[in-house]
């Protein structure tokens, strides 16, 4: 049911890289691929969850109709704030007479959601040589995964690939990631268990740099926010990365899992004081997770989410699409 | 970051003391706090709303409305109610009547399985036990490698078999092998899943029902949020777990997700995961688990990691040459370097209640580092040199610099403030004690 051919129009256009010849018709294709795309993460639910299956079946709307919503946004953990103003935007709405019925209200959201997320679809531009991407987060967020699925993606792209194994602290998470640079024929720089993982970054890059390789990407730890010493540390990987290249890293990514709660807040705030961070990436939003924190990030930091993770499998890695995503977030978790 | 729940109520009663008794809107104002409060912990809707009706219930009694410090009473009413649904007393895993006793690692991806499998079997290994692992984990890339490397570190056997994707053959194979070598505690360890993939899920249960286990065990995130009991209950309808095992506390997450699967499912806490060394598994608290979640530290666990770590008669000694002035900067090392092993200083502050909230918003970031330097210095100067601070002069200044890698002015810092220290000392020990024995040294 993947069409490689569609995948590959919809990342190209993601990492700004030219597509080759046959791609003419890239704008037809990637409306359709777009589709699917909402298809593929609205998939495994289909059915609004059955608490909001009230609030958006057709009637007036009433109290209890925002009481309920409010409900619903809290529970796909966009957190108190981000949900009290998502409600109150779209009371103001009903009472200017743009939303009547209720019927109308899970549009209206998804358009208030868009609207605050990304009118646009994020970009990730390939364009310095070699472009350095950063990955950073908590332990267990999805790391190392990410990137052997990034590295992959440009891979297939026709993009050389370097991987710097920078997590040189979880037991065999450079094994974790060589398996990934061998299935995208990526190459990896690595040295042993317990390196300073400033060094093997910089290695990383002055190596991407004189292979002629065109993205350099970089893993690192898993590290709690609160672990001044490891922030530090992760700060001064930042720090080692910039002066093995100029503007680089030219992305810092955050990846956060989507069952993370109000917590992830913080986490965005501290890593995003130890260093720059230009996006998000939200992990294992299967379903049951909704990951409405990157709603809250958003709303309060202005941080873009750039990818999402719905799956376990290389194509469940997709750009982030903002319309789909809020439709996801009132689905029902219930498989089947 | 937050505030605690009592400075929510205290704002929230100020104003209202001294005029005598709170009216129906004063507590529901209080219950919106409670319910925020809950919700930012990542305590799940409905528990909110079940805790919030037993709290509001309770408030409205007399005790309360009559009270000159209504936001203590609620406070503590809350306390006792998040209490009560964490269950009273803490839960021991349970062990097999005959050996070997198998646990059943289940969790989703990236909860931390592979590390808890690890710290769990060395908690075991240190109470005498002979653990085994068994690595089920056949799709993350190099799981097996992580449980070995880990079990190599501890000395503790890992049963793994490279290119067999059959789960449930690992597990059986891994038991009889952990039987053949008379272990008598199995942790098998499997891969991470999202609750609605139902192939994974029904994997899960092949290697439940092939290992017969004394326990199964979810693996949770205390970083989790609403969608805790969402997961619980999916691993229960499978699986039927017997307890949790909560990972990452040692983050600022407030850990509400505990709350709501043990309100959902019932299901006991056996240990806290807290801190990536593989010793930092504890065993779980359910009173102060209610303290965090409400943001207001945990004094008790703080007083423990004391105990275990300070000798009770060296410290008495010390509190008689402390008192009485005659404090060198050799004990000045010796207290140093107790308060250090107890952890992280500035996790041990964070278990002070109140500290966080007090520094909300000044940058005091306590680093370990600057204790470094701190005992470098120290460790620079001669036995002598410490026993008498006052003969450190201006060469010694710049050789002990030298020797700690530190600045003149750092050296200087610290003998001025341990000279102020010793001196306040010796005025309390005049104060409120009896006449001290003249001390040597001063």
């Amino acid at each position: 049911m993947s069409d490689a051919g569609d995948d590959r129009a919809l990342w190209a256009e993601l990492f700004d890289i030219a597509v080759p010849p046959a791609e003419a018709e890239r704008e037809t294709r990637r409306r359709g691929l777009f589709s699917r795309f909402k298809e593929s993460l609205t998939k495994p639910r289909q059915a609004i969850s059955p608490q909001l299956a009230g609030v958006f079946a057709p009637g007036l709307i009433t109290r209890e109709t925002w009481d309920e919503l409010e409900e619903a946004l809290i529970g796909a953990d966009c957190g108190m704030d981000a949900s009290l103003a998502l409600v109150d935007a779209l009371r103001d709405a009903a009472q200017q007479g743009r939303i009547v019925n209720r019927s109308e209200i899970a549009a209206g959201l998804a358009n208030a959601v868009t609207l605050q997320m990304t009118p646009e679809p994020p970009r990730i531009p390939i364009g310095a040589k070699p472009t350095v991407i950063l990955v950073v987060g908590v332990n267990g967020s999805g790391k190392t995964t990410t990137v052997g699925k990034l590295a992959h993606r440009l891979s297939e792209l026709g993009q050389q690939v370097v991987i710097g194994a920078a997590d040189t602290f979880r037991a065999a998470a450079i094994d974790q990631l060589a398996i990934w640079a061998d299935r995208s024929g990526a190459q990896l720089v690595r040295q042993g268990p317990g390196a300073d993982p400033g060094a093997v970054a910089f290695d990383a890059v002055v190596s991407g740099s004189a292979r002629g390789a065109d993205v350099v990407l970089i893993d690192t730890a898993g590290r709690l926010q609160t672990q001044h010493n490891l922030m530090e540390e992760l700060r001064k990987v930042h720090a080692v990365v910039g002066k093995a290249a100029a503007d680089a890293p030219h992305e810092t990514l955050l990846v956060l899992d989507a069952t993370t709660g109000q917590n992830g807040l913080s986490q965005a705030r501290l890593f995003g004081e130890a260093v720059p961070l230009t996006g998000v990436i939200v992990t294992k939003l299967d379903g049951s997770a909704k990951g409405g924190i990157a709603v809250a990030i958003n709303r309060e930091l202005g941080l873009p989410v750039k990818l999402i993770g719905v799956g376990e499998k290389l194509e469940d890695l997709q750009p982030f699409d903002a319309a789909a995503y809020a439709q996801a977030i009132f689905a029902s978790g219930d498989a089947g | 970051m937050f505030d605690t729940l009592s400075d929510k109520l205290q704002s929230v009663f100020s104003g209202l003391r001294g005029r005598g008794k709170l009216t129906d809107a004063d507590i529901d104002q209080a219950m919106r706090a409670i319910r925020l409060s809950l919700l930012e912990a990542d305590v799940s809707l409905p528990v909110v709303k079940q805790l919030t009706g037993a709290i509001g219930e309770r408030a409205r009694g007399a005790e309360v409305m009559t009270s000159l410090t209504p936001d203590q009473q609620v406070v503590k009413i809350v306390n006792e109610e998040l209490a009560k649904l964490m269950g009273g007393a803490s839960v021991n895993m349970p062990v097999a009547p005959r050996p070997p006793t198998v646990i059943l690692m289940a969790g989703l991806q990236g909860s931390g399985k592979t590390t808890c499998s690890a710290k769990l079997a060395r908690y075991y290994q240190q109470q005498g036990r002979a653990p085994m692992l068994v690595a089920c984990d056949v799709h993350r890339p190099a799981a097996a490698e992580q449980l070995s490397v880990l079990g190599g570190q501890l000395g503790i056997p890992v049963h793994r078999e490279d290119g067999v994707a059959d789960a449930v053959g690992i597990a059986e194979r891994g038991i009889a092998a952990a039987k053949a070598a008379v272990r008598d505690l199995v942790i098998v360890d499997t891969a991470g899943r999202t609750v609605i993939d139902e192939a994974m899920m029904a994997e899960l249960v092949g290697v439940r029902d092939a290992v017969h286990p004394t326990a199964v065990v979810l693996v949770l995130d205390s970083m989790t949020g609403q969608t805790a009991v969402e997961v619980a209950q999916a691993f229960e309808d499978a699986v039927q777990f017997d307890g949790v095992i909560l990972t990452k506390l040692d983050g600022d997450a407030r850990g509400g997700a505990a709350l709501s699967v043990r309100a959902v499912t019932g299901r006991p806490i056996y240990f806290v995961g807290t801190g990536e060394k593989i010793d930092a598994l504890e065993p779980f608290h359910p009173d102060r688990m209610a303290s965090r979640i409400l943001g207001m530290g945990d004094v008790l666990s703080l007083i423990e990691r004391a105990q275990q770590t300070v000798d009770v008669d060296q410290a008495k000694d010390l509190e008689k040459k402390i008192l009485g002035g005659g404090m060198t900067l050799e004990d000045f090392l010796d207290q140093l370097r107790q308060i250090r092993k107890m952890g992280p200083i500035g996790q041990l502050l964070g278990m002070v209640p109140g500290f966080k909230t007090a520094m909300k918003g000044r940058d005091l970031q306590v680093d370990d580092r600057q204790l470094d330097r701190l005992e470098a210095i120290i460790s620079s100067m001669t036995p002598s040199e410490r026993r008498r601070p006052d003969t450190i002069n201006g060469s010694r200044r710049q050789r002990i610099a030298r020797g700690s890698g530190t600045s003149v002015q750092e050296v200087n810092q610290l003998l001025a403030q341990f000279k102020q220290m010793r001196k306040m000392m010796k005025r309390f020990g005049k104060g409120g004690m009896p006449p001290m024995p003249p001390a040597l040294g001063t």
